[in-house]
C-alpha cells in the first residue's frame, strides 16, 4: 500500500475523532506534524529523480466499468504542493486558540481542508483530484459562514457569495474535464481518466488548436474562478478577510493553489497549443493584468491589515497566471515555485494578522503604531512574510517572480515584443505596488508610536514553532531555490532549451 | 424457494397484519409489525445472496406467461423491498406523531398496505406485458391514494389526497388511453413483441409516436417528470413523513422500472422511434431537472424541499436513460441512480421524522441550532444533504456525474448545460439546511433524544452512504443492466 494513502487518511482520521471529542492538544497539531514528517519520508525515499516520474503509486478500484479508480502517486511537482499543504497545516493547527468557543470547529476543518488538498495534489486520476478538491471546498464555505468574524448577516452574505462564485466556477471546470476527457478517449473507447495516460494520449494524438484553445478557454474560466482570476475574483478578499484564521491561512495558501496545480497539470500536457490561440493568450493577459493592476491598486486603497493582505493574495496570483501565458519552462517552473512560496508567504501574513487582532481587537492603520518596540519577535516575523510577498531577494518569492519575469522573455527567435512581454512589463510595476502596500502597512503598523495606546506582546515560545517554521521555509527557499527546483525541474544536464515544453506559434 | 412465492407470502402478511388488527392484541400486533419488517429484509438478502429461484422453470405455469424475472425485476425487486423495510421502520419511529392524525389512533393500514405495494413492485418489474404493469401500477397507486390521505384529521394531508387522486387519475387515464395505441400500431401488448414490432420498417411512424409519448407522459407523472410533476410538493408536504420517503422512493421505482423496460423497445436496435424518443427523454429531463431545481431555491419546509429535489433526481434519472455512453446501459444508469438515490433520501427523511416526533417542524427556522439539540441529527442531515447536493466522493456524485458523462459523450450540449445549471443550484438549496443547521438560534430549546432505534437506522443508513461513496463496485453490476426485451424472449 502506498504510504500516501496512510497521508490521506491520516487527517481524515484526525477530524473524525476530535468531531468524537478526541483532545485537541494530542488529535490535532500532531497528527498534523505525522503527516509531514510522512510526507518528508516520501520525499527522501523517492530520492533526487527525473521529476516526471510517478512514484509512491498506489490505487484502490472504485468501479469496474467504467473504470474509475482511487489512484494516488508523486511526481516533483505533486511534491511539492503536498509538502506546501501539510507544512501549512501543521501551523494552521498550531496557532488556533484552543481555549476559544468553537475552536474544535476550526480544528476538524482544518484538517479536512488538508485531506481534500492533499487528495487533490497526490491524486493520479483527474476526476478524483476534481473530487478532493470540492470536497476541501465545502467546510470551508460552512466555516466562514458558521465562525466567520463579524456580522452573522454579513458573514452569511460572504460564505453565500462564495459558494455561488466557486459552486458555479467548479461546475463549469468539471464540464471543461468531462470535455477535454471526452475529446482525449479515443473513439468508441471507455473514458480514459487516469492523468497519465491522458498526458500519453495528447501527445499521441493531439486536438487540434482551436480545440484546445476552447477547451483551454473554459479550464480557465472554471480554475481561474477557482484561483480568483479577474474579473471572477470578487468573492476572495472578503471570504478570507472574514473566514476564520486557520481557514484564510488553509485556503489562501493551499486550497487556491490547486487551480494552478490543475493548470500546471493540464495546459502544457495535454493542451499545448491553446495559448498560442492569439485570442486566449490576450484574454488571459488582459485578466491577469486585472489581477495585478486594478487589484494592486485597490489593494493600496485598504485601509486594514486583513483586507489588505486579503486583496494582495489575490493580486499576487496574476503573477501566476502570468507564467502560464508565458509557457516555456523556466516560467512554468517558476509558477510552481512561486505558487510554494506564496502559499508559505501568506499563511504566515495570515497566522499573523490573526494573533495580532486577538490581541489588539483592530487592524486598522491609523489606529495602531509602534507595535514593534514590544514584540520585537512578531515585528522580525511579520518583516519575513511582507518582504518576502513583496518579492525581495533571499525569500522564496523573489526566485519564482523572477523566473516568471525572466521565462516571458525566453521564447528563443522572437525579435519584438509580443502581448505576453508588454504584459510583463506592466506587470512589474505590480511589485512597485506591492512594495508600496507592503512597506507602508510595516510602517503603520510596526514602527513610529502608537497613537492609541495599544500594544502587542510576543507570543510565548511554544506558540512561536509554527511561525518560525513558515518564516525559515522562506528563507531556506529563498536563498538555496534550487532545493524547491530540484523537485520540479530536469537536472541541467538534462534540461531542454528554454522554451521548447510551449512553442509560440508566431 | 421461488421468488414468486417470496412476493405472494409478503403480500399475504401484509393482509394478516390487517386481520391482526381485529383481535387487538397490541402487544401481537407489535411483534407482528417488526416481523413484516424482517420478512422484507429477508427476502431482499436471500435475493441478494442468489438464495432464491429466479428461473422462469420455478414459476407456476399459470403465472410465467405473465412474469419473468430477469436481472432488471430482480434488481427493482430488492429496492422495492428494502424501500418498503425502511418506510416501515420510519412508520416505527413517527408512529407517535402520526397516531394524532389517524381515526382512533389507528395505524394497522399504514403497515400493512406498504407490504402489499413491495409486493406489487415485484410483480410490475417482472412483468412482461402492458396488461400486467397496469394491475399492478394500479395496485401501487391506489395504495398510495390511501396512504397519503390516511391521517385523516390533518387538512393539508386530506387535500394532498385528493389532489394526489385526481391527477393519479387522470394520469391513469393517459397509461390506458398509450396502451391502446401501442396495442393498436404493435399488435400486442407484450414488451418483446412490442420492440419487434418497432424495429418494422412498414409500421405506422406517427401512430407509434403518439402511442410512446403518451405512455412516457402517464409514467413521467409517477415518477414526478415534469410537466406532470405538479402534484408533488403539496403531497409531499402534506403527506405523513414516511410516506412521503416511499413516494419518493417506492413510487419512483415504480414508475421507473416499467420506464426502462419500455424504452429498451422504443430505443432498441433498428425502432423506427428511436430518434424522437430520446430527444424527447432528453427534453423531458432537461425540463425537470430545471423545474425541480428551480423553485426549490426559495423553498423554506425542507419537506417541500426534498418534493422539488425528487423532481430533479427524476429527471437526472430520466437523461440517464437517454444516455449512450460505452460500457454503460440507460437502464443500468437509470437504477444506478435510483440505487444510490434511496439511501440518501430516505436518510434525510429519517432525520425529519426523528424530529416531526419530538414536535420539531420541518421548517428550516425550526431546524435552526439543531447542532446544540441533538449533534447526530445535525451530522445525518448533512450527509444527507451533502449526498443530494451530489458532492464529490459522496454517493451522490458518481450517478451525476455518469449521466452528465453521457450527455457529454452524446453531445447534448443545451441538456448537459442546464442539467450542470440545475446541479449548481443543488449547491445552493441542498446547503441551506445544514447551515440552518449548524447555525445557533436565538432562543434555547431543549435536547432532542435520539431513540435506540432511530440511531441504529441513522447509522446504518450515513454507513451506507459514506461507504458506497467511496466505494461504489457493489453496485457496479447495476450499470450494464438491461431489460432487453430480446433476452426475455429467449427465456420462454
Amino acid at each position: 500500500m502506498s504510504p500516501l494513502f496512510i497521508a490521506l487518511l491520516l487527517p481524515v482520521v484526525a477530524a473524525v475523532a476530535l468531531s468524537r471529542g478526541a483532545p485537541l492538544k494530542l488529535a490535532s497539531t500532531p497528527v498534523a506534524l505525522a503527516n509531514v514528517l510522512l510526507i518528508l519520508g516520501v520525499m527522501l525515499s523517492r530520492g533526487f529523480v527525473s521529476p516526471e516520474v510517478v512514484s509512491h503509486v498506489g490505487s484502490i478500484a472504485m468501479l469496474q466499468s467504467p473504470a474509475l479508480n482511487l489512484s494516488v502517486g508523486v511526481d516533483g511537482l505533486s511534491l511539492l504542493m503536498a509538502l506546501l499543504t501539510v507544512v501549512v497545516s501543521v501551523c494552521a493547527c498550531w496557532q488556533i486558540d484552543n481555549k476559544r468557543e468553537g475552536a474544535r470547529a476550526e480544528h476538524i476543518v482544518a484538517h479536512l481542508i488538508s485531506a481534500g488538498a492533499l487528495g487533490a495534489f497526490v491524486c493520479r486520476d483527474l476526476l478524483m483530484l476534481y473530487a478532493f478538491h470540492e470536497l476541501a471546498l465545502i467546510p470551508t464555505l460552512l466555516i466562514i459562514a458558521l465562525q466567520g468574524r463579524g456580522e452573522s448577516a454579513n458573514r452569511l452574505r460572504v460564505a453565500w457569495k462564495a459558494t455561488v462564485y466557486l459552486g458555479v466556477g467548479s461546475l463549469i471546470l468539471l464540464a471543461g474535464l468531462c470535455w477535454l476527457m471526452v475529446s482525449l478517449t479515443p473513439e468508441g473507447a471507455a473514458l480514459v481518466t487516469d492523468l497519465d495516460s491522458l498526458l500519453k494520449l495528447a501527445k499521441e494524438h493531439p486536438l487540434p488548436a482551436l480545440k484546445q484553445a476552447q477547451i483551454g478557454l473554459v479550464l480557465l474560466v472554471g480554475f481561474g474562478t477557482l484561483v480568483s482570476l479577474f474579473p471572477f475574483h470578487t468573492w476572495a478578499a472578503p471570504a478570507y478577510a472574514t473566514a476564520p484564521v486557520s481557514t484564510a491561512m488553509l485556503h489562501s495558501g493551499v486550497l487556491k493553489k490547486f487551480g494552478i496545480y490543475g493548470l500546471l497539470r493540464v495546459l502544457p500536457g495535454m493542451l499545448p497549443l491553446a495559448l498560442s490561440q492569439a485570442w486566449l493568450q490576450e484574454a488571459l493577459c488582459w485578466a491577469l493584468l486585472g489581477n495585478i493592476l486594478w487589484v494592486g491598486w485597490v489593494c493600496i486603497h485598504q485601509r486594514n491589515l486583513d483586507e489588505m493582505l486579503a486583496h494582495s493574495s489575490v493580486m499576487h496570483m496574476g503573477y501566476l497566471f502570468l507564467g502560464l501565458a508565458a509557457g516555456g519552462a523556466v516560467a512554468l517552473e517558476g509558477v510552481a515555485l512561486l505558487a510554494f512560496a506564496h502559499g508559505i508567504s501568506i499563511a504566515l501574513l495570515f497566522a499573523l494578522a490573526g494573533r495580532m487582532r486577538a490581541q489588539l481587537g483592530t487592524l486598522e492603520f491609523r489606529r495602531l503604531g509602534g507595535l514593534g518596540s514590544h514584540s520585537p519577535a512578531l515585528y522580525v516575523l511579520f518583516c519575513f512574510g511582507m518582504f518576502a510577498s513583496i518579492g525581495l531577494p533571499g525569500l522564496a518569492n523573489f526566485a519564482g517572480e523572477l523566473m516568471i519575469f525572466v521565462g516571458c522573455f525566453g521564447h528563443p527567435g522572437a525579435t519584438a515584443l509580443g502581448m505576453v512581454q508588454w504584459t510583463a512589463i506592466a506587470a512589474l510595476w505590480g511589485v512597485v505596488m506591492s512594495a508600496v502596500y507592503g512597506l507602508r502597512a510595516l510602517r503603520a503598523l510596526f514602527q513610529g508610536t502608537s497613537g492609541s495606546g495599544l500594544f502587542l506582546s510576543d507570543p510565548p515560545l511554544a506558540q512561536r514553532g509554527g511561525l518560525v517554521l513558515l518564516a525559515s521555509l522562506l528563507l531556506v527557499a529563498g536563498t538555496c531555490p534550487w532545493l524547491p527546483l530540484r523537485l520540479i525541474a530536469p537536472a541541467p544536464k538534462d534540461k531542454p532549451a528554454a522554451g521548447a515544453v510551449a512553442p509560440k506559434a508566431h | 424457494m421461488s421468488v414468486f412465492y417470496s412476493l405472494t407470502l409478503i403480500a399475504l402478511a401484509g393482509l394478516a397484519l390487517l386481520l391482526l388488527e381485529a383481535f387487538d392484541s397490541k402487544r401481537a400486533l407489535r411483534y407482528a409489525r417488526d416481523a413484516s419488517l424482517g420478512l422484507c429484509l429477508f427476502v431482499a438478502l436471500r435475493l441478494l445472496t442468489g438464495n432464491l429461484n429466479c428461473s422462469s422453470e420455478a414459476l407456476p405455469s399459470w403465472v410465467s406467461p405473465w412474469l419473468s424475472f430477469d436481472p432488471l425485476a430482480q434488481t427493482f425487486v430488492v429496492l422495492g423491498l428494502v424501500s418498503t423495510a425502511l418506510v416501515l421502520a420510519l412508520l416505527r419511529i413517527g408512529e407517535s406523531y402520526i397516531r394524532q392524525y389517524t381515526l382512533g389512533g389507528s395505524m394497522s393500514e399504514f403497515y400493512a398496505i406498504p407490504m402489499i405495494m413491495a409486493a406489487a413492485i415485484g410483480f410490475m418489474a417482472a412483468a412482461r406485458d402492458l396488461v400486467t404493469v397496469f394491475v399492478a401500477l394500479e395496485l401501487v397507486t391506489v395504495s398510495f391514494y390511501v396512504l397519503v390521505s390516511m391521517a385523516r384529521k390533518s387538512a393539508l394531508c386530506l387535500e394532498a389526497g385528493v389532489k394526489y387522486l385526481i391527477l393519479g387519475a387522470m394520469s391513469t387515464g393517459v397509461l390506458v388511453f398509450g396502451m391502446a395505441w401501442i396495442y393498436g400500431v404493435c399488435g400486442t401488448l407484450e414488451f418483446s413483441g412490442i420492440a419487434s414490432a418497432l424495429a418494422d420498417p412498414q409500421i405506422a411512424k406517427a401512430p407509434a409516436l403518439l402511442a410512446c409519448g403518451l405512455m412516457i407522459a402517464a409514467l413521467g407523472f409517477k415518477v414526478a417528470a415534469a410537466p406532470f410533476h405538479v402534484w408533488v410538493p403539496d403531497v409531499y408536504q402534506g403527506a405523513p413523513l414516511p410516506i412521503s420517503a416511499f413516494l419518493s422512493v417506492g413510487s419512483k421505482a415504480a414508475g421507473f422500472v416499467v420506464l426502462c423496460r419500455l424504452l429498451e423497445g422504443f430505443l432498441g436496435a433498428g425502432s423506427v422511434v428511436a430518434a424522437e424518443v430520446r430527444q424527447l427523454l432528453v427534453i423531458l429531463g432537461g425540463l425537470t431537472v430545471l423545474l425541480g431545481a428551480l423553485p426549490a431555491l426559495h423553498q423554506s419546509s425542507v419537506k417541500r424541499l426534498l418534493g422539488f429535489s425528487s423532481v430533479s433526481h427524476a429527471g437526472f434519472m430520466i437523461l440517464g436513460l437517454s444516455s449512450v455512453a460505452p460500457g454503460v446501459t440507460g437502464t443500468g444508469l437509470a437504477s444506478f441512480y435510483l440505487a444510490t438515490y434511496l439511501p440518501m433520501t430516505v436518510l434525510a427523511f429519517t432525520v425529519l421524522t426523528v424530529m416531526r416526533a419530538h414536535e420539531v417542524g420541518d421548517d428550516l427556522s425550526e431546524i435552526r441550532g439543531l447542532s446544540k439539540r441533538s449533534p447526530m441529527l445535525a451530522f445525518c442531515l448533512t450527509v444527507s444533504m451533502a449526498c443530494l447536493a451530489g458532492l464529490p466522493l459522496s454517493v451522490g456524485f458518481l450517478g451525476k456525474w455518469l449521466v452528465l458523462l453521457g450527455l457529454a459523450q452524446a453531445g447534448q450540449l443545451a441538456a448537459l448545460v442546464i442539467a450542470l445549471i440545475a446541479a449548481a443550484c443543488g449547491f445552493y438549496y441542498y446547503f441551506r439546511p445544514i447551515v440552518a443547521a449548524y447555525s445557533s438560534s436565538e432562543e434555547p430549546r431543549k435536547a432532542i433524544e435520539v431513540s435506540i432505534p432511530a440511531a441504529v437506522l441513522l447509522v446504518l443508513l450515513c454507513a451506507v452512504v459514506l461507504v458506497l461513496g467511496l466505494y461504489p463496485a457493489p453496485l457496479n453490476g447495476l450499470l450494464q443492466l438491461t431489460g432487453a426485451p430480446a433476452a426475455a424472449a429467449l427465456l420462454r
